[in-house]
């Protein structure tokens, strides 16, 4: 059986989870971890892995700046902005 | 009034021979879209629905016609748009709670290029959250129901395309498949669904998921229309950097060459326990038919191919618990009121996500996280490589392979409860998005009286092909 503390990978996917929900996800991530052993048994000593299908094919582009969105557009779903910038709760409190 | 099964070209060709009008049709849409909503069991196909911009492009197609100029492929074809792909102006969810009010800035490529090609965009279609599930049961905005049976589920994760196209609220409609979301729904709901190759169709707009397995394709009434839709999207896009630079076929016009001589690999791997009697004799039918027209049946052998749903549910949701990290209520969305910032994050990405997120996101971070990483995410990239290496290997004997798109017919709604259970059903879809490659769902009959889909899969950039076979299959059946 796989050694999981729900809550600890919980913190760092930045998750709050309720003690009813972390019982039934824990017994969730053991099942499915569970069925993904099997991988274990498939020899692939040498085998490079696969990150993606296929190579990229396409120089990438240019690394020009171009104007995609006007500041007011990059704002417009912002849950709180203030003075042409993203607002979030104070991160350092100076007393 | 039931609207008659339409197609690309029957609404070009009434459209340019003065029978109806780019508006009269997206009106008669809207007006079956708001008939069904007042049913007592709604489809609930559309999330959003994008009347003003559906006009507005109906007006200039018909102005088109007006003057007689030449129309444009798509000319005046309702369509609808899978609410993971970014439109400029309509409110894009993900069918998640997380981006509940959020009206993207821009639109996705391919929508850009539907446009750009006549389509007219009726609105934003239901699925599973962040396209995370196989029913439709995971958006957070209601299930979506299958057409040809209200009591079970459209498929997923584009269960509302493919509810769209099989219920008439739309002539053909935007998927996306990471492990089979479009042709899973399509054969589910009776319709054609197509896997473009990775890279084959720009993802520019797409709400990333797994970026390494994330597609999108359309969903039509026939392999013609899927062409027709595959024709005006594909292509290079410089803001995707996977995009391919790869030529693009002649989609359409290549339809009407011989399948005679095409050799189809038929894998034994698919044909065990799991798989429906009936969706297996409707497999068997189609094969055989597709041997009466000329082609050449092998059996073949995927030796990987029960290891790819482990290999899938280790890499996505990896890939699933990075990309679904920019969800915290800083820049779009909803964000949970929180003392500090720590907490605004994971009270809002508490309140955001559904379960299945969740359990992914978590999923995710575990096989990633330090002491993990060698044994399950290293492990599932190198066997990924053995599936596409299977693939690689069958293609060098065969032309296309077969097999049933799912291994049964649409579960009931609520049926399928436990979350192992139904990753499983995606067994015959997973394999061909790990390994990249073109791959259609195309409707071979019922079982237990609801639709079933063949699946035809191709070797990379080779839709042409694909799309020719499934398009002789659906003169067969028709004969």
């Amino acid at each position: 059986m796989p050694d999981i503390n729900i809550n600890d990978i919980a913190a760092l996917a930045h998750l709050d989870l309720t003690a009813e929900e972390a019982t039934g996800l824990q017994r969730d991530l053991e099942a499915i971890l569970g069925y993904v052993a099997r991988l274990s048994q498939i020899p692939t000593e040498g085998v490079t892995p696969m990150s993606q299908p296929l190579a990229p094919d396409a120089p990438l582009r240019e690394d020009h700046t171009r104007v995609w969105f006007t500041p007011a557009q990059a704002l417009a779903n912002a849950p709180a902005a203030r003075d042409g910038m993203f607002e979030v709760p104070k991160i350092i409190d100076r007393g | 009034m039931p609207i008659p099964t339409p197609s690309v070209e029957l609404i070009r060709t009434q459209i340019a021979e003065r029978q109806t009008t780019a508006t009269a049709v997206a009106e008669q849409h809207f007006a079956a879209i708001a008939a069904d909503d007042a049913t007592a069991l709604p489809l609930h196909a559309y999330l959003t629905l994008s009347r003003e911009r559906a006009l507005q492009q109906a007006a200039r197609i018909d102005a088109l016609a007006d003057r007689g100029d030449p129309l444009p492929p798509l000319a005046g074809l309702p369509v609808g748009i899978k609410d993971v792909l970014s439109t400029a102006g309509i409110r894009t969810t993900c069918a998640s709670r997380v981006l509940e009010n959020y009206v993207p800035a821009y639109d996705a490529t391919a929508v850009a290029r539907l446009e750009a090609a006549g389509a007219v965009i009726l609105g934003k279609l239901n699925c599973d959250e962040f396209a995370m599930g196989s029913t439709t049961e995971n958006s957070a905005y209601g299930v979506t129901r299958n057409p040809r049976d209200r009591s079970r589920v459209p498929g997923g994760s584009s269960g509302g395309s493919g509810a769209a196209v099989g219920g008439g609220l739309c002539v053909a409609a935007l998927g996306t498949d990471t492990g089979g979301s479009i042709r899973q729904p399509a054969a589910f709901c009776g319709v054609v669904g197509l896997l473009p190759t990775y890279g084959r169709v720009s993802r520019f707009g797409l709400a990333a998921f797994a970026s390494s397995l994330d597609h999108v394709g359309p969903l039509a009434h026939s392999a013609k229309d899927c062409a027709y839709l595959l024709q005006a999207m594909a292509g290079h896009d410089p803001l995707d950097a996977t995009s391919a630079l790869a030529p693009v076929g002649n989609y359409v016009g290549g339809l009407g060459a011989s399948i005679r001589g095409l050799k189809i690999g038929v894998p034994r791997e698919v044909f065990g326990a799991g798989l429906d009697a009936e969706v297996e004799a409707r497999t068997r039918e189609s094969i055989a038919a597709l041997r009466g027209a000329g082609c050449e049946i092998v059996d073949i052998s995927l030796p990987n191919h029960d290891a790819a749903i482990a290999v899938y549910y280790v890499i996505a949701t990896a890939e699933a618990s990075s990309n679904l990290a920019r969800y915290d209520g800083v820049r779009y969305g909803r964000r949970a009121p929180a003392a500090s910032l720590a907490n605004m994050y994971r009270q809002t990405r508490d309140q955001g996500f559904g379960a299945e997120v969740k359990r992914r996101i978590l999923l995710g971070t575990y096989v990633l996280s330090a002491g993990y990483y060698d044994a399950y995410y290293r492990k599932a990239q190198q066997v990924r490589a053995l599936v596409a290496g299977d693939y690689q290997r069958a293609f060098g004997g065969v032309d296309l392979i077969a097999t049933p798109t799912t291994p049964t017919p649409a579960f009931k709604l609520g049926e399928k409860a436990d979350p192992l259970e139904l990753y499983m059903a995606d067994a015959f879809t997973v394999p061909a998005s790990l390994a990249g490659i073109p791959a259609i769902s195309v409707p071979c009959g019922a079982a237990h009286g609801l639709p079933v889909g063949l699946q035809l899969i191709a070797p990379a950039f080779e839709e042409e092909r694909l799309l020719r076979a499934a398009h002789h299959l659906e003169l067969l059946r028709l004969a």
